[in-house]
């Protein structure tokens, strides 16, 4: 299953590589939502700092859509699900995979992102590790549950605008408990406030990784 | 010998639809089988459900001595499908594709450079993506892909389409190496006279159903 999954995910990120997606589209993307609503949000007025981290996560999520809808249409092309059935690797694997290359890129993305904000909203960090663990966690939950959605979705002929549609309501409690985490790592809260919300995130990424392991191999067969 | 393929009475659904109804072929290893027969015959149905795309509902289905009824994944490593689709990835390089079949499938990959050398890959086309290639090259890669991983059973779908006249015969050498190694071979190609010149023996579908076999000299 790892040997698969490390397989998958060097093969989506060597695409993404080539290809560039990620850098010249979903990222700009995610930068240009943050730069709207420091246009929207009057700087003047402190709405910016404080609402910082709901922001920052709201840009993550727009993102994270755009990088499961493009880990899954470069299997659309030219029967590439079925190229994936006849593999032979383990659907379990192809999870883990998918759902890592997203991670790595989403990880990558949230430090282009948190540099972009601390600008933009001028809000310093001073709690490295409780930010950290928040980003992890909240990204693990992102993109497992996306990979299964992504999945779910893919079959469909309106998969673009299904998959927000199933995968928003879904995420709003990372969007929610990342927010409230990341409050704690911006001296908004307190740190001790962002441990039960790190929690919280962690159980849901625990929940759609261990529910993709089990459940990913009925969804490629069904799709 | 057991058979590589042994349908008895096999049903399978492409959706609600029975794109096979009731199907009896069974095909030995170190044999070439072409079907025939129009559009929306069932050829392609049959190719995929040999390569356990398709699910079999009802009857028997064998292919490599396993049962596609209860695991349809245990014999995708060792069947090479080339379908209508080439299942190449647009931004990965003709022999990054190869490569990842061949990883996938578990086979060596020592397999990737003759290979490529074999379907007239292994020069400056080995770089190019494959979004860029043209209709004859992917074809090549998506063949060098099966040659690579090399199957026990091979199911080649209108094969000769988008080829030149070196592809062609590429194609026919190809299987006679394969038939020559004790594989299998299961082949639906309208191109009458160079696939019935490839085959021992030549199958007529019609309505998801298999209406008539006939050694190939006599067809």
């Amino acid at each position: 299953m790892w040997r698969d999954a490390a397989l998958v995910a060097g093969k989506d990120l060597r695409i993404e590589a080539r290809s560039r997606v990620a850098t010249n589209q979903i990222a700009p993307f995610a930068v240009l939502v943050l730069v709207l609503f420091a246009f929207a949000l009057d700087p003047d007025r402190g709405v910016l700092s404080r609402a910082a981290p709901g922001l920052f996560w709201v840009a993550v999520l727009f993102a994270s859509l755009l990088a499961v809808q493009r880990s899954f249409s470069v299997e659309a092309a030219d029967g590439g699900r079925d190229g994936l059935r006849l593999s032979g690797l383990d659907p379990a694997g192809i999870f883990l995979g998918k759902a890592g290359a997203v991670v790595l890129q989403l990880l990558a993305l949230e430090v282009l992102l948190g540099v972009f904000t601390a600008l933009l909203y001028d809000t310093p960090v001073r709690g490295a590790v409780v930010l950290t663990l928040t980003c992890l966690t909240a990204t693990l939950g992102l993109a497992g549950a996306g990979t299964v959605y992504g999945m779910l979705a893919a079959g469909l002929r309106v998969r673009e605008t299904l998959l927000p549609l199933l995968l928003l309501p879904v995420v709003a409690p990372v969007l929610l408990a990342a927010t409230r985490a990341t409050e704690g790592a911006l001296d908004i809260t307190t740190t001790a406030e962002a441990w039960p919300w790190i929690r919280l995130l962690s159980v849901f990424a625990v929940i759609y990784l261990t529910f993709g392991v089990l459940a990913f191999g009925a969804l490629l067969e069904e799709a | 010998m057991a058979p590589a393929i042994r349908f008895r009475s096999a049903v399978a659904l492409l959706g609600r639809f029975p794109a096979l109804a009731g199907v009896d072929l069974a095909v030995d290893p170190g044999e070439v089988v072409l079907l025939q027969g129009v559009n929306g015959a069932g050829k392609t149905s049959l190719l995929r459900a040999c390569a356990g795309l398709l699910p079999v509902v009802s009857g028997e289905a064998e292919v490599l001595g396993c049962d596609l009824r209860k695991d349809r994944r245990a014999v995708r490593r060792r069947v090479g499908l080339l379908g209508h689709s080439g299942f190449l990835y647009e931004d990965l390089t003709v022999e990054d594709n190869v490569r990842f079949a061949v990883r996938a499938g578990g086979a060596p990959t020592g397999n990737v450079e003759p290979a490529l050398a074999r379907l007239g890959l292994d020069g400056r086309l080995r770089r190019v993506h494959a979004g860029r290639l043209s209709a004859g090259q992917r074809r090549r890669t998506s063949l060098a892909a099966i040659v690579a991983r090399d199957p026990d059973l091979w199911l080649l779908d209108e094969p000769h389409a988008g080829l030149d006249a070196d592809g062609r015969d590429l194609i026919d050498g190809l299987v006679h190496q394969a038939v020559a190694q004790g594989k299998a071979v299961l082949l639906a190609s309208h191109e009458a006279d160079r696939a019935e010149s490839l085959a021992q023996r030549i199958v007529v579908m019609a309505g998801g159903q298999v209406h008539e076999k006939a050694p190939a000299d006599v067809a």
